[in-house]
């Protein structure tokens, strides 16, 4: 009787789990793998085919986006890392106490506005008529109206203040627990700041590195709104061109296409660091 | 000879928390110096101010014979094993014990003959690839002296490196920390709240309290002869009493406590009227059936047995006098108190030598 009843605890505790997996992500994948692998003859009639990921593996714009797109995530996980790393080992290692606290909600804030709130932010300071256009003049580094927006570099600013947290997070979490004595027997024994960083420090905090570099470049990777509204004009990201095709061209085989090929390209990089760094997904996420 | 590490006047202040007031103590080369004290009188501060990790408000700090003040932790010639030992996780022991000297740039084939030198000076060869939390405590215990030793420091300084590890181990760690020390002949500097691993292992031992060295000696000294009430009260246990000096000749006294026990007692620079504490070890009282067995002891007294306490060696009874006072007294395992009991009738007495007294306000 009692195993009885845990059983169905068992699945009741299961079902949301199920249901969340199979409705959001499992379902509509197969579906969309199926949508991607067939071909509109006419009006309501459809045929197996490979004819769009041959396109889009052949058009040399969607090409070119598609490695762009890659290219700059992976870029800005790196920035993202570069300037996360030092902060996170202030917030973790020398602010102590309340400081620690502040900081950490500092960085907790931005995400307290919505993310179109915030790019919108952005381009109300870096328009040509923005804020700091106007400062550049008074100032007198310019003589006319700069336009800062739509171009590469303020969208990787973009990028980069947008995942900033979720690369802040897993690095303060494995920092934090470093033990101090850790670091000072680095120093005690001989070690300079730079070796104690690279033999003691670093490897300690690799889980959080990898985890936050995943997360940091699927987000990227995915991100729709930061390089439509801040990129330039050729600079299109491969989001954008899914949404064209679902959306403005109605072509959803096509768009169904990218969106795997997004997805395989994704699970390819991740797979590749998990390697490259010796570690498991269970490690790293565990 | 100069000695190995020398601090002077040292002071150490947080804000205005005084940490560490004064201290000046030197450690003579190849010897084992232990700090004893209480928790947070200021031990780890001292530790931490030697490796280079604190700067002293004031005062100096100088390694054979040289200050040290100017010099980075890196570049001092004093390594520390830390209280939790802060070995390297990811590393294996080999890469712990060579870290050091990869750091010094020393070539690999000599670092892995160090190493192995090492692993075989602490009696666990062949542990060289495992990882860190594949060792038992006493085993990590050696591990964390070892990736020291291999630098050949002048000063080891150990932080109460034994805390972590259970009693029977402890004991054993004891003995063999000593072994280790005569071994690699180097001048170690051991702090500790703990009296007893104190007193078997060194050389020297300065109790600290407060942020204050109360006295420096070797154990005998501070058993026998503590200098002050602090020391007499930390070291070892002790029947304790506040009372008046009645008489006093020479460094003998004669006093009457507060509880209107008449007492002879030994306490130097006292005279007629000062207040005074004292201090009886309850293995310094010896325990009779009958009075005249006491006859030589200048104190004696009858009372009741109220409680016996038993802990093997160190077992006790408690005896109540006729004025309602309550003594600790050791129970010899020699046979001849086997049948006591509760209630009995017993007989104590101590000499003047053994009762210790000092002004007190
Ligand atoms: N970094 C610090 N800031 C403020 N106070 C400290 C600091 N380190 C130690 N103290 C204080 O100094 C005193 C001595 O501490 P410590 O040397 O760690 O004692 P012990 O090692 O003897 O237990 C304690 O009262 C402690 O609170
Ligand atoms: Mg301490």
């Amino acid at each position: 009787m009692r195993r009885h009843q845990s059983r169905i605890a068992f699945f009741l505790l299961l079902t949301p789990l199920v249901l969340w997996l199979g409705l959001l992500i499992i379902i509509p994948h197969i579906d969309m793998l199926l949508i991607s692998l067939r071909e509109r003859i006419s009006f309501g009639v459809y045929e197996p085919s490979l004819t769009h990921y041959e396109k889009a593996l052949t058009e040399p714009l969607y090409l070119r986006t598609f490695w762009r797109t890659a290219v700059m995530s992976v870029l800005a996980t790196a920035i993202t890392l570069l300037i996360a790393f030092p902060v996170a080992y202030y917030i973790a290692k020398m602010a102590k106490g309340r400081l620690q606290q502040v900081l950490f909600m500092l960085c907790l804030i931005p995400f307290y506005v919505s993310e179109l709130v915030r790019t919108f932010g952005w381009m109300i300071l870096l328009r040509e008529t923005g804020l700091v256009s106007n400062l550049l003049q008074w100032v007198g580094l310019a003589d006319r109206p700069v336009e800062l927006l739509y171009t590469d570099a303020t969208m990787m600013v973009g990028l980069v203040y947008t995942s900033m947290l979720f690369m802040v997070v897993p690095l303060v979490t494995t920092l934090e627990s470093l033990d101090d004595s850790v670091i000072e027997a680095g120093y005690d024994l001989g070690g300079s700041g730079l070796s104690v960083l690279r033999e003691i420090i670093i490897p300690h905090a690799m889980p959080g590195i990898v985890s936050g570099c995943i997360v940091v470049f699927m987000l990227s990777l995915g991100n729709y709104l930061t390089p439509t509204m801040l990129g330039g004009k050729d600079s299109l990201w491969f989001t954008e061109m899914i949404y064209n095709q679902f959306i403005v061209r109605s072509n959803w085989e096509l768009g169904a296409a990218f969106g795997f090929m997004l997805l395989i390209l994704s699970s390819v990089i991740v797979w590749g660091v998990l390697r490259l760094t010796g570690r498991t997904l269970k490690e790293t996420m565990g | 000879m100069t000695p190995d590490l020398e601090c002077l006047d040292l002071v150490k202040r947080f804000g205005d928390t005084t940490a560490v007031d004064n201290v000046s103590f030197s450690v003579p080369p190849g010897s084992f110096f232990s700090i004893l004290g209480p928790s947070g009188c200021g031990k780890t501060t001292i530790m931490r101010m030697i490796a280079g990790f604190l700067d002293p408000t004031s005062g100096d700090i100088r390694i054979k014979g040289g200050s040290v003040l100017d010099t980075p932790p890196n570049k001092r010639p004093v390594n520390m094993v830390f209280q939790h030992l802060a070995l390297f996780p990811m590393m294996t022991i080999a890469e712990n014990i060579g870290y050091g000297l990869r750091r010094r740039g020393m070539a690999k084939g000599e670092i892995g003959r160090k190493v192995d030198e090492a692993l075989d000076r602490i009696g666990l060869p062949g542990i060289g690839g495992r990882k860190v939390d594949e060792l038992s405590g006493g085993q990590k215990q050696r591990v964390a002296i070892a990736r020291c030793m291999v630098l050949e420091p002048d000063v080891l300084l150990l932080d109460e490196p034994l805390g972590a590890l259970d009693l029977k181990l402890r004991e054993h760690m004891k003995v063999e920390l000593k072994a280790l020390q005569a071994a690699f002949d180097t001048t170690f500097v051991y702090i500790t709240h703990d009296q007893s691993e104190a007193l078997v292992m060194s050389d020297q031992i300065a109790v600290m309290n407060a942020g204050r060295f109360e006295q420096v000696g070797t154990g005998q000294d501070l058993y026998y002869r503590p200098d002050t009430p602090f020391v007499a009260g930390f070291i070892g246990e002790s029947n304790r009493w506040k009372g008046r000096i009645e008489r006093a000749e020479g460094d003998t006294v004669q006093l009457r406590t507060d509880t209107g026990l008449a007492m002879r007692a030994t306490g130097a620079t006292l005279s007629e009227g000062d207040m005074a504490e004292i201090f009886v070890r309850p293995e310094s009282i010896r325990l009779a059936d009958h009075a005249e067995a006491l006859s030589s002891f200048d104190n004696r007294l009858k009372g009741t047995v109220t409680s016996l306490l038993f802990n093997g060696a160190a077992s006790r009874v408690l005896v109540r006098d006729d004025a309602g006072e309550t003594l600790e007294v050791n129970l010899p395992q020699s046979g001849e108190f086997a049948s006591l009991k509760r209630g009995d009738t017993v007989h104590i007495g101590w000499g003047a030598g053994q009762a210790t007294c000092f002004g007190a306000a």
